[in-house]
């Protein structure tokens, strides 16, 4: 099963904010399944999709080379439910980003209708995790592609996203060319 | 600069925001963590809001000095020797170890510090006045 909970990203800009889309669809199991005879998108996993859409905006912020990880919902609230054929636009907006950390917002709108706000705290692991990898860096590049944050993501000041030089090495490596 | 008053208010806001609290769980004696339930991630949070609120920077030493409570040199048998007491006086002023050091159990630490600790801490920050 992949843990993917966003499905592609529409805006991007480095540091500040990031808009994700999600389609909810009846050929998700869960939507069937969670709750008998209500379809619905199990509110965990739209809060799942905004810490996707907030850990990758934090994430990005350091290059990538953090190991980022979701250490608390501060608060949550869910203003209706999100079933079969909605779209939900995720908006993650950074509130703090520090050496260790980053406190997101987040909202989920049906069209513009607030579905749900909350906020995460994000925590960048430390040196005690030295050598721990989340991701192999090659998959990670091939997610981050696959969501269509390199094709909207800007930075600060205008300019496209560059991939980091680590991530196109990575890839280099596991496609076995030689880059050097 | 803001009274000692301001200091305790900004920190409760902060407290409530972080930890989902009611107003009046706030109080000075109050421990972060056997009253206010705060947990190890909370005080992350809690260090964002109180350098945001404050415009300072924490040094995360300052309030959590876990390199002394896991160092060999200040520990003996999970107690803090006497070395290790005055280390921690020299570097959280603001806190009050008089209980801990009869019998310094270094799991008890965890709960010493205070709301009042920590606006003893932020007050000498930001130079407040009372």
């Amino acid at each position: 099963m992949r843990w993917f909970w966003i499905d592609r990203f529409v805006e991007f800009e480095s540091g500040h904010r990031a808009v994700a889309v999600k389609n909810v669809t009846l050929a998700e199991e869960h939507v069937l399944d969670y709750l008998q005879g209500y379809p619905i998108l199990p509110p965990s996993l739209i809060v799942e999709g905004l810490a996707q859409t907030g850990g990758l905006l934090v994430s990005q912020h350091g290059d990538f080379l953090e190991r980022v990880v979701l250490a608390k919902v501060s608060k949550v609230s869910f203003q209706q439910p999100a079933r079969p054929g909605d779209t939900l636009r995720y908006t993650a907006t950074i509130e703090d980003l520090q050496q260790d950390g980053a406190i997101v917002r987040g909202t989920s709108h049906i069209g513009e209708t607030l579905q749900a706000e909350l906020q995460l705290v994000f925590a960048h692991l430390d040196d005690r995790f030295q050598g721990v990898d989340q991701f192999y860096p090659a998959d990670f590049l091939q997610m981050i592609r696959t969501f269509g944050l390199l094709d909207v993501g800007r930075n600060a000041d205008g300019s496209p996203l560059t991939i980091p030089r680590h991530l196109l090495e990575a890839e280099a490596l596991a496609n076995g060319e030689d880059r050097s | 600069m803001p009274t000692k008053e301001e200091v305790f208010d900004k920190v409760k806001d902060s407290l409530i925001e972080a930890l989902g609290l009611d107003d009046d769980e706030v109080t000075p004696d109050a421990t972060m963590v056997g009253d206010l339930g705060a947990e190890s991630i909370d005080f992350l949070d809690i260090v964002f809001r109180l350098e945001k609120a404050f415009g300072i920077e924490i040094p995360r030493k300052e309030l959590f000095p876990e390199d002394i409570l896991t160092n060999a040199e200040f520990v003996e048998g999970g107690k803090v020797t006497e070395t290790g007491l005055n280390e921690i006086k020299t570097r959280m002023p603001f806190i009050d170890l008089s209980k801990f050091e009869e019998d310094p159990v270094v799991q008890d630490f965890g709960n010493l510090l205070t709301v009042s600790d920590l606006c003893r801490y932020i007050s000498g920050k930001v130079g407040a006045a009372d």
